[in-house]
């Protein structure tokens, strides 16, 4: 396998971007990673979509997508795991680009999420529709029952839940981007009204619009695009049951354990290795799993690495500079790839405000559905 | 859901038919063609005890459409003696007072009416044991 870096980077603002459609949206971000690199042409795209067919009853977007970017005839489709979607379409990309196949690729995600009245019905699809959607369930009533037995197995209490959307919104008030640049308060986040008991409101990511894009070539040919490649040192995919009953533990995410095990042993590190993280906090309880699937802290004390600042910016290991979903926003396809921009950009030393100091490697972990799918990839600055 | 795929459905939400691997014992809810736990491909049919206990539960205060009458409403995870776990709508009960290790009986009841074409669609839901 080939070397693979990231050469050039591009996204729209996330929010409710009432004015502009899903083609613009991919166009705006493509267009902006293509000259972000100075690129004219492409090989590839893949793109990460979880459901454009229901949102705004839009399939076949390979076609579609790379029509309106004015560049008919490139190799083009869409990539599908629900909120992983953006994820693995850089997954995709990766591979397309580490085999040899292509030397210039785009990974790139794209959700229209405000053309609908359905949204959460539209995401149900995620769960199991014969177990789990039919009796009435949705995915923040996932997470609660996430939560549930987090709190029952380690304690874990709803100021723990809150203290992570109060950090996330911290590090979103940073970032120009996000759909919500605000800080917002510990008691404001355990006022605000409940969704699915203990997760309320501001536990909970937003419904948002939004495009974003990378491109990717092998190592030794990305100095013809940019002096700050970053190296995409490896790729974990797993999954896990669908069923949430299914789950050996209700407050493990074993398809993350799994997908960070490929890719550290792929990478040949560590998650003491890692200098900062983006990891999949849709809801504010996924956060405090994630950080203990994937190593960062030790099992059992995710609950408190938001309140104690272990995972705020300045902290041992930085979670979610972006904002994270939270704050930054989750148009589900598009977050994977918007997650690997934050990368990037911190291991440039190009974040600004919320710049790491001295980060050098890092990773990004994006999940679909109660955690049935999971993607990780470990990052390095040049 | 198109009524086909509803009338397919209906052994294992009418009468909670479930199968049990002959090689490892592990029950699957609804059967299954491969066990998941050994990849094993001989089962035997077994009916889930219309029992359980909660393992795990939410209350929900926003629902999708069709449930937004009845919020707020509780759902669990339920565990029944042979080992299957499956999610069931929690009734007859204050959604707060749901908590793991509660006893519940599995009802036949109705969950919800399908879209316009109205056709009523059966399934269980927990109440609490004894009540």
């Amino acid at each position: 396998m080939r070397d693979v870096a990231i050469v050039g980077v591009g996204m729209t603002r996330f929010g409710e971007l009432w004015e502009t459609s899903l083609r613009d949206l991919f166009v705006q971000a493509a267009s902006d990673a293509l000259h972000s690199a100075r690129a004219d042409h492409l090989e590839a795209v893949f793109i990460g979509n979880m459901s454009a067919g229901q949102f705004v009853g839009q399939e076949h977007l390979g076609p579609l997508l790379v029509d309106h970017l004015g560049m008919v005839g490139v190799a083009a489709g869409r990539v599908e795991s629900a909120c992983a979607s953006g994820g693995l379409a850089l997954r995709t990309a990766f591979v397309e680009v580490a085999s040899g196949m292509s030397d210039l690729v785009m990974a790139a995600g794209v959700e229209k999420m405000t053309d609908t009245a359905d949204v959460t019905e539209v995401l149900a699809t995620a769960s199991d529709q014969e177990l789990e959607a039919y009796h009435g369930i949705t995915f923040p009533g996932l997470y609660a029952m996430i939560a549930r037995a987090h709190m029952e197995k380690h304690g874990t209490t709803e100021e723990d839940l809150s203290w992570v959307s109060v950090k996330n919104h911290r590090h979103g008030a940073l970032n120009p981007k996000a759909q919500f640049p605000a800080e917002v308060t510990l008691e404001a986040v355990m006022r605000s009204s409940m969704v699915a008991d203990p997760l309320r409101l501001l536990h909970c990511s937003p419904v948002s619009d939004g495009a974003a894009a990378v491109l990717l070539c092998p190592l030794d040919q990305a100095k013809q695009y940019t002096d700050r490649p970053v190296r995409i040192r490896a790729s974990g995919l797993a999954t896990g049951t669908m069923a949430l009953a299914d789950r050996k533990d209700i407050a493990v995410l074993d398809a993350v354990q799994r997908s960070a095990q490929r890719a550290f042993t792929m990478a040949g590190l560590t998650p003491a290795d890692m200098h900062l993280a983006e990891v999949h906090d849709c809801f504010a309880i996924a956060e405090i799993c994630c950080v203990e699937a994937l190593g960062l802290v030790a099992p059992g004390t995710g609950k408190s690495a938001a309140r104690t600042g272990e995972t705020a910016l300045g902290g041992r290991i930085p979670v979610n500079t972006s904002g994270g979903l939270k704050a930054k926003g989750h148009p589900v396809g598009a977050t994977g790839i918007a997650q690997a921009i934050e990368l990037v950009e911190q291991l440039r030393g190009e974040a600004g405000a919320r710049q790491v100091r001295g980060a050098r490697i890092g990773l990004a972990q994006n999940m679909g559905g109660s955690g049935a799918s999971s993607v990780v990839h470990i990052f390095e600055g040049s | 859901m198109p009524s086909p795929r509803y009338w397919r459905e209906v052994p294992s939400r009418f009468r909670l038919e479930a199968v049990r691997c002959r090689r490892c014992g592990k029950p699957s809810f609804p059967a299954r063609t491969i066990c998941p736990a050994c990849r094993g491909t001989e089962f035997e049919q077994i009916g889930l005890t219309r029992e359980g206990t909660v393992i795990t539960s939410t209350v929900l205060h926003v629902a999708p459409d069709e449930f937004a009458m009845e919020t707020p409403y509780a759902v669990a995870i339920v565990e029944t003696p042979e080992g299957a776990r499956l999610m069931a709508q929690l009734v007859d009960c204050e959604p707060s007072e749901v908590k793991p290790g509660l006893p519940v009986a599995l009802e036949f009841r109705l969950i919800r009416q399908e879209g316009h074409g109205g056709i009523l669609c059966y399934g269980h839901k927990a109440v609490p044991a004894g009540a």
